[in-house]
């Protein structure tokens, strides 16, 4: 029994996977519980609804289940597993026909642009724009503007479920799941280029959908 | 440029001078530490005199951080959870 894997930070791969090859069933509880969130979040991406991807989580992990004795650590565990999660995400993708198509990754159709680099206003004499971002640090949650800190998440929520998929499970992994780019290159099996464009199409995305949030709710400075 | 006019004194030309459309697209590479030297300079160098770049910078780590403080979604169904379990003790039964 591993009684560090209940405190929130997991062990070193070793630890956890020598854990679950002898059955240690707190070791997999908590390996379930630290990451089946963010799976479900990813695993959405590629199925049409939360059931299917509640359907794709246990699949994937049933795999883990299966596979962890052929576990080679040739990659972390997490990658491993997220990779097993991605290919099990994408055969029931395939099958809703919600298939995406990696390989065209630099491909611009349908995509949002980079909403900050849109001249959709002219700047202000000293090429500060005006309004409601002029002083951006107080404009982010602080604990007695509970409910501003609300109403950005929501936005922000809004903001990602407006991307087209391969950005959003870019910025997903990155940004929201705390990846490293290097394990999302290899989750993903996408170069590091692609995936720098597709993280900054996100999050210029977001950023301007924010940026609009605040013209249009007028917030004071 | 007129972003520049509160720097005219400086070697602006001494590294490689970014325009701000420009800058707009390097700024995940730059907050990636993934520009080679001449370009991290030129956009240091741009971010110093220019407001509204360093300012989106700024945005760009505010929207980073809100993003990695969302709250997580539900996690696994009851259900779920108990198959996986009873599927991982049952894999410890198959291979004493």
């Amino acid at each position: 029994m591993i009684v560090a894997l209940a405190g929130g930070t997991l062990p070193p791969d070793d630890v956890v996977v020598a854990a679950l090859r002898t059955g240690d069933e707190a070791a997999f509880a908590a390996l379930l519980d630290a990451w089946s969130r963010g799976m479900l979040r990813l695993a959405r991406a590629y199925v049409s609804t939360d059931d299917s991807a509640q359907e794709v989580v246990q699949d994937a992990w049933l795999a883990v289940v299966e596979g962890i004795d052929g576990f080679e650590g040739r990659s972390s565990l997490k990658t491993w597993v997220h990779r097993i999660l991605i290919n099990t995400a994408k055969k029931r993708g395939v099958r809703e026909n919600r298939a995406i198509p990696w390989s065209s990754a630099f491909e611009r159709r349908g995509e949002p642009s980079d909403g900050s680099s849109r001249p959709s206003r002219s700047p202000g004499e000293d090429g500060v724009p005006p309004g409601p971002w002029k002083d951006f640090s107080a404009l982010w949650p602080t604990p007695e503007d509970e409910a501003l800190a609300s109403e950005v998440r929501g936005q922000i929520a809004t903001a990602l479920a407006g991307l087209p998929d391969r950005q959003r499970i870019v910025i997903t992994l990155r940004d929201v799941e705390g990846c490293t780019s290097e394990e999302v290159c290899e989750i993903l099996d996408i170069s590091a280029a692609n995936q720098r464009v597709l993280l900054h199409r996100a999050r210029a995305w977001v950023r301007g959908r924010i940026e609009v949030y605040f013209e249009t709710v007028g917030r004071p400075a | 440029m007129k972003r520049f006019t509160h720097n005219r004194d400086k070697a602006v030309n001494a590294v490689k001078r970014f325009r701000c459309a420009e800058v707009v697209e390097l700024v995940t590479a730059y907050l990636e530490d993934a520009l080679d030297e001449p370009a991290r300079l030129g956009m240091e160098q741009h971010l110093a005199c220019c407001r509204e770049c360093d300012r989106r910078l700024d945005q760009f780590r505010a929207v980073i951080g809100v993003l990695g403080a969302l709250p997580s979604e539900d996690g696994l169904r009851g259900d779920v959870r108990d198959r996986l379990m009873s599927a991982f003790r049952d894999r410890r039964h198959r291979r004493p």
